[in-house]
């Protein structure tokens, strides 16, 4: 493969090394070097936010950024987020309020939830609306979605 | 898939310069990404090189200089909306942050970016025109410092170079207390402008001193309303001089018709958000501080 460049990315607390073209965008990089599909793909224009990661704690649309762009940085995927019988406040937030119906949109809404209440730890309910403005959901009408980061809010 | 296309990541702005003047006019700048990934996707754009400026840190900053405040290109929207100099001098653009995109793309998107690209509709124009702005451009022979007003020649089109990138915007102070944003999009949330407009102003005695009101999305490029401005300037505010103002600025927009509004719509609703926004900027406003 023509001009591939050495990255060193540290995924869910694990360093992970690949030569990629640079114009791999950080989404398939995930999900297709690193088989991390949690990590959604739902449009091809940059609108829906199913691709939401953290990169260096800041969310960010993976389809937009190339892999190359993170060399050097930490990203967390849906995958290193919580873990098996512990659940992270806010995916717990999302069992409890019934904050999912088809779950596509819903790895890159938990990536968004943490975000938000990273940066504020008591957001109002229009503070989650707009903290979740750049994810679409097409089944919930966002209601239960909104509960489920105040109720991850209230668990601190 | 992507175009196929070379990389490297800038370590400084003279990196940056340096890798710009080896690769030549295929090489493109690549700062949050958020509209030149979005064209190369779309094959708008094909460049063979992308100089990679967003991990350059002295790109990234704001301060506070003599006689004016210094935003590095390279500053995101999120770190616009972040910083304590914007939110206490320059309240009109945390404003316009409020507005832009989604918490994403704010998180990527940067000034510079959003300058260069020269979108009619992009959002920190017509409030930056409003602060008269003035862009510093850089290449590896030395900088030039341009009125943003001279900066945008047309739709996507700006006096940048091939081998020049943006390197800081300079606002000078002291910057006009009353400061207002008005924009309309088809939705609340992250739309993209139908009209959008600033307006920046002191006063003297209820006299309207350094008014400038910037306008987007409604003329090819950006522009400032002086017609408007003259109507106000030096006189006493009243509501009759606001409304007349807004009729000027409305007159001195070209709208078009597309899928967003007509340009009868467009007409109209510069006549309204300039209105608002110039009594907003006038009970902010209060005496010249020189
Ligand atoms: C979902 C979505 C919503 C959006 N919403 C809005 C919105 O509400 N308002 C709005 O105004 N825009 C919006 N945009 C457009 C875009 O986010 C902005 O224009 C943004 O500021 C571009 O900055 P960037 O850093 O991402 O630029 P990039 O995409 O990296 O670059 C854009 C262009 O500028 C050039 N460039 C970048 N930095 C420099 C520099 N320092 N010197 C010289 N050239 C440079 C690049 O070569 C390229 O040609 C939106 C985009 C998306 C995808
Ligand atoms: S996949 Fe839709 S925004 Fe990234
Ligand atoms: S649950 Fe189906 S898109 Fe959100």
């Amino acid at each position: 493969m023509a001009n591939e460049t050495p990255v060193s990315i540290k995924v869910n607390g694990k360093e992970e090394q690949r030569d990629v073209e640079p114009r791999l965008l950080l989404a398939h990089f995930l999900r297709e070097d690193l088989g991390l599909t949690g990590t959604h793909i739902g449009c091809d224009t940059t609108q829906c936010g199913a691709c939401t990661v953290l990169i260096d704690g800041k969310s960010v649309k993976a389809c937009t950024v190339f892999a190359v762009q993170a060399d050097g940085s930490e990203v967390t995927t849906i995958e290193g987020v919580g873990a098996e019988g512990e659940l992270h406040p806010v995916q717990e937030g999302f069992w409890e309020e019934h904050g999912l119906q088809c779950g596509y949109c819903t790895p890159g809404m938990i990536m968004s939830g943490i975000h938000l209440l990273n940066e504020n730890k008591n957001p109002s309910e229009q503070e989650i609306r707009e903290g979740i403005s750049g994810n679409f959901c097409r089944c919930t009408g966002y209601q239960h979605i909104v509960n489920a980061i105040q109720y991850a809010a209230k668990k601190g | 898939m992507l175009p196929q296309t070379d990389y490297v990541k800038a370590s400084s702005v003279a990196h940056a310069l340096d890798m710009l003047h080896q690769y030549g006019t295929g090489a493109a700048i690549l700062a949050g990404g958020t509209d030149l990934i979005v064209d190369m996707r779309e094959r708008r754009r094909e460049p063979t090189m992308l100089v990679d400026i967003s991990s350059v840190e002295e790109l990234a900053e704001i301060d506070v200089g003599t006689g004016n405040i210094r935003i590095g290109a390279g500053v995101t929207v999120a770190g616009l909306a972040g910083s304590a100099i914007v939110q206490h001098q320059l309240p009109l653009v945390t404003e316009v942050t409020r507005h832009f995109a989604d918490y994403l793309t704010r998180n990527r998107a940067t000034i510079g970016g959003n300058l260069a690209n020269a979108s009619p509709g992009a959002d920190l124009v017509p409030p930056l025109l409003a602060l008269n702005a003035s862009v510093v451009l850089a290449t590896a022979q030395g900088e030039r410092t341009v009125d943003l007003n001279d900066f945008l020649v047309g739709p996507r089109r700006t006096l940048l170079l091939w081998n020049e990138l943006v390197r800081a915007i300079h606002i000078p102070t002291p910057v006009p207390r009353g400061q207002a944003y008005e924009k309309l999009g088809l939705r609340t949330g992250g739309a993209i402008a139908v009209v959008s407009c600033a307006v920046s102003m002191d006063q003297a005695g209820g006299e309207c001193r350094r008014v400038r009101i910037g306008l987007g999305a409604v003329a090819p490029r950006a522009f400032r309303s002086s017609e408007a401005e003259q109507i106000m300037e030096g006189h006493m505010f009243s509501s009759d001089i606001a409304a007349r103002a807004a009729e000027a600025a409305a007159n001195s927009s070209q709208p078009i018709s597309d899928v967003r509004g007509s340009a009868e719509y467009r007409h109209a609703m510069v006549r309204a958000l300039v209105e608002r926004a110039l009594h907003a900027a006038y009970e902010r406003s209060s005496e010249p501080q020189e």
